[in-house]
């Protein structure tokens, strides 16, 4: 009995052994072999740490300097100056905070939501999977973008506080459907295999079955549906920003587009750089996304490497 | 493609449509502070009148039952809606069909350009790519189509206009039409229509160029591991006639469907394109509906453009069934 801690401290080093080689280090390892997917990591990890520390090196300064207007790039201001002098480069760095908290909270409550109910249609069967495929129809047939529409102008007027988690909860109305129609097929067919039959010979417990069996034979689905979701959150999100249906703050990447997008008639001289700033931003972010998204698509679908 | 299939089909369809209504309805109705209390308030204090009175007027003007129950108002509108009555704009006053209509004929014109151009053009580089797949060829245009993607069409739109029209005035800014050209069967009035439909078509097919050639891509690839391609090259077939009939022909059919699903987005226009260049489409009257919260004329876009997916989705259905006979015969050998 004495020797029992001491077998479990080991157990426990030779799983985090086996986890990190099998769940970081090999993907990690394919991820590094596909050029495309290694920039798209790259890139995502530099615009987290740009969001997350780059700003503690540079100020975000709002105070307007009319005798600064579209300034050029210069030492003082790397991006030049926005239609009231204040420095966009900074307004880049500090421009993410809301954006990426939202995509990636997105992207979580999609895939809760998305796993949840294609685990439990596939899994259960039945009247209930009858019922909840018909939903999924439904909703996967409805126009996405116009029903965010209707739902952001019926939020902005209801008087409901507007925060990251409720725009996060209204983005993922529209992405849920199509995750949960493809676990619900993986299930179908992982439900049939020996495995599962043999889990249920043994007595494991139902719960045992869903999270240690089902669930890490549907993650790769759940892994790119984190990341396309996450794009199509920075497109909605910004999307409707422009179209003034959520409200922004100053200084934000949505906040410098519609400001671009207002101002476009009266820009002059260098102002060329505050229309570029904002849209390379989020379209290499978008990119960046996208490649990452197809670099995992790579490491769970062997066939895909081989070609 | 049983009628049991059909019945079933149609049964989804309607429950869909009914399902928006029902969102659109009860979203809206339920919204404190709207357009209607704040008429009240105007007359209130611009004309004198009393609480009542104002309320009065405002709700004839407007042509709304207040006093009835929710689900009255409910049960009034499904039926309005089935009898063409929509309801009419709170701003303009005109019938919210109308308002719809009047910009349909441009936004049809314009979709329908932009998504031929986009899929023929995604189709024809798809199955380049799948050709040369592995080839500098197909890596930079995968690169291309993922950016493609990845882009969000306003920011393209927004690029267009900033650096076509107003950096370097190549191109109009503004409307469908020069409005000093009198609209007719005339030359002039059509070339003025094509050039301001220039950088909207563009801002659409690059944008959504990149999705058709990675789809075409991927299913051309599966169809060129076929054995039936492979028989085809064994006979000796010149492989222009393989690429057109037997991988082409087949590669495509996935995507007929699909293409035929968007084309029942193209009611609803593009909202961003068509706001940012003012093109006068039906996109940008649900995005002005939108910024002054016009709530019927929000609702009837946002109808018509699900009444047009659901056709469009089921017409996808039955046309997939028709061109692929495989579907057709239930089963690929019975």
């Amino acid at each position: 009995m004495v020797c029992i801690p001491k077998l479990r401290k080991g157990k426990i080093m030779r799983g985090l052994k086996s986890f990190l080689r099998y769940h970081i280090l090999e993907p990690l390892k394919i991820l590094a072999s596909d050029k495309r997917a290694l920039v798209g990591l790259s890139i995502v990890i530099f615009y987290v740490l740009m969001v997350a520390v780059g700003r503690l090196f540079i100020p975000l300064d709002l105070t307007p300097h009319r005798e600064k207007r579209y300034l050029g790039p210069s030492w003082e201001h790397p991006l030049g100056t926005d239609f009231a002098g204040r420095d966009i480069l900074a307004q880049i760095v500090h421009g993410g905070r809301d954006v990426l908290p939202v995509a990636f909270l997105t992207g979580f409550v999609t895939i809760a939501i998305g796993t949840a109910i294609g685990i439990t249609s596939g899994y259960v069967g039945g009247k209930l999977d009858l019922a909840i495929t018909t939903f999924i129809d439904i909703f996967l047939t409805i126009p996405g973008f116009p029903l965010l529409m209707v739902v952001a102008v019926w939020l902005l007027q209801s008087g409901i506080p507007i925060n990251i988690f409720i725009i996060a909860c209204v983005l993922s109305i529209t992405a849920w459907a199509g995750l949960a129609r493809s676990v619900r097929a993986q299930v179908l067919s992982i439900r049939e295999e020996a495995f599962i039959e043999a889990a249920r010979c043994l007595g494991l417990s139902r719960f045992h079955i869903v999270f240690n069996e089902i669930l890490p034979n549907v993650m790769p689905y759940i892994a790119i549906n984190f990341m396309l979701s996450s794009v199509s959150a920075i497109y909605s999100y910004t999307g409707l920003q422009a179209l003034g249906l959520i409200p922004y703050e100053p200084g934000t990447w949505g906040a410098m587009i519609s400001m671009a997008q207002a101002y476009v008639g009266t820009i002059t001289g260098a102002g060329c750089w505050y229309v570029l700033a904002p849209s390379i931003t989020i379209i290499v972010l978008q990119v960046g996304l996208v490649f990452l998204s197809q670099g995992i698509d790579k490491i769970f679908n062997p066939r895909l490497r081989e070609r | 493609m049983t009628m049991k299939w059909i019945i079933k089909r149609t049964a989804t369809a309607i429950l869909t449509v009914y399902i928006v209504i029902t969102i659109t309805f009860f979203l809206i109705r339920l919204l404190p502070g709207s357009f209607i209390e704040m008429m009240i308030y105007y007359y209130m204090t611009q004309y004198g009148m009393s609480e009542i009175e104002a309320e009065e007027m405002v709700y004839s003007l407007y042509g709304i039952a207040p006093k009835k129950p929710v689900w009255e108002q409910y049960i009034d509108y499904i039926c309005g809606l089935l009898r063409g009555d929509w309801g009419k704009c709170y701003i303009t006053g005109i019938p919210v069909l109308e308002a719809l209509f009047y910009g349909l004929p441009w936004t049809v014109f314009l979709l329908s350009i932009s998504m031929t151009i986009s899929f023929a053009l995604g189709v024809g580089l798809g199955i380049l790519m799948a050709y040369r797949r592995g080839g500098i060829l197909d890596n930079a245009s995968s690169v291309f189509a993922s950016i493609s993607r990845a882009t969000p069409n306003f920011i393209l739109g927004l690029l267009l206009l900033y650096f076509l029209t107003i950096y370097y005035p190549i191109f109009p800014s503004r409307g469908s039409y020069d409005i000093s050209i009198k609209p007719g069967f005339t030359l002039e009035f059509i070339s003025s229509v094509l050039y301001h439909s220039f950088l909207p078509i563009m801002a659409y097919v690059i944008t959504s160029v990149g999705g058709w050639m990675l789809a075409m891509r991927g299913s051309a690839i599966r169809v060129l591991g076929e054995d039936y391609v492979i028989a085809a090259e064994a006979r000796g077939l010149k492989s222009g006639r393989i690429a057109r009939t037997y991988v082409g022909r087949n590669a495509i059919l996935p995507l007929f469907a699909s293409f035929a699903i968007s084309l029942g987005y193209m009611f609803g226009g593009s909202v961003f394109i068509e706001t940012y260049f003012a093109y006068n489409g039906i996109g940008h009257i649900i995005g002005l509906a939108m910024s002054w919260r016009d709530y019927p004329l929000i609702q009837g876009g946002f109808l018509l453009i699900t009444l047009a997916v659901v056709l469009s989705n089921f017409i996808a259905d039955l046309l997939y069934g028709k061109l692929d006979p495989r579907v057709r015969r239930g089963g690929m050998y019975s």
